[in-house]
């Protein structure tokens, strides 16, 4: 189990989605809206192209702060706020500081960014340690 | 067109999810988990987990299909063309193995008008087969021009 600081940044998670990416998480999610797999309709909403699942961005922040904190079972909340939206194909990177240690507990502000858009922000874990 | 709130407090039918192995292994897989507890049924097993453990986030595969009701539910007139998710929180209990049925139950927490956009909040308690809550989730949806 990992020593966390108050102050301390944790290690950021850097992963780039590649093209089938969102068709891959589809298929493991459930979550087959067509702006995330379907390019000509994602386009026809006026769409950039297709997106990203936002609870797919939501899982990179989880996997910051397990992989921090040393495994699943020391996650015990997160909230986030989606902004924006994410694309395949370019780098996602999350980055977290410890804000708070209480006993057991330590409170993490984090975001996850990408081409400096934050996509996920205002993003708040709680581990136990 | 003011927002209905009549809904607020609605509870639906709870969703049974009946947790399988490799539908975790898939999950872990596409959300680039490493951890061999995730992949692995004797990595997990040495950990001393009964077997695979669900990533944390997998909670939205056995979750989500029960707040298909409130989205969808007339009463409610939430505007899914013009929805679109604005946030998420899930607090976590013990964690969930391959093998477990995990029991959801949605209700209408929160529907709520500002700056001309609906905020529709839905919760959702997951409970595994032996009563313990293993997941709560707060689903924020927000729907542009009410």
């Amino acid at each position: 189990m990992a020593q966390l600081e108050q102050g301390q940044e944790i290690p950021q998670l850097r992963v780039t989605p590649d093209k089938y990416l969102t068709v891959r998480y589809a298929g493991a999610s459930g979550d087959f809206n067509p702006i995330h797999i379907d390019e000509e309709f994602a386009r026809a909403v006026g769409l950039p192209g297709r997106i990203l699942h936002g609870l797919w961005t939501m899982a990179q922040v989880a996997r910051a702060q397990t992989e921090a904190a040393g495994g699943p079972e020391h996650l015990k909340r997160l909230s986030v706020q989606f902004r924006g939206m994410g694309v395949p194909e370019q780098e996602v990177v999350v980055s977290a500081t410890v804000r708070e240690l209480t006993g057991d507990r330590a409170l993490i502000d984090t975001v996850a960014e990408q081409a400096g858009n934050q996509i996920i922000r205002n993003a708040q874990a709680e581990l136990q340690l | 067109m003011p927002v209905n709130t009549k809904a607020i407090g609605k509870t639906y039918a709870p969703v049974v999810y009946a947790v399988g192995r490799e539908k975790i292994r898939e999950y872990a897989r596409a959300v680039g988990e490493t951890d061999p507890v995730h992949l692995d049924v004797e990595a997990a097993r040495a950990a001393g987990y009964a077997d695979v453990v669900a990533p944390p986030m997998f909670a939205v595969v056995y979750s989500a299909p029960s707040v298909g009701p409130p989205i969808f539910d007339p009463e409610i007139e939430l505007n899914f063309a013009m929805m679109v998710h604005g946030g998420q929180e899930f607090v976590w209990g013990p964690l969930v193995v391959a093998g477990d049925e995990i029991t959801t139950t949605a209700s209408v927490k929160d529907i709520s008008e500002r700056d001309g956009r609906g905020y529709y909040v839905f919760e959702t308690v997951s409970t595994n087969q032996r009563g313990e809550e293993v997941c709560r989730g707060t689903w924020t949806n927000i729907v542009r021009g009410v």
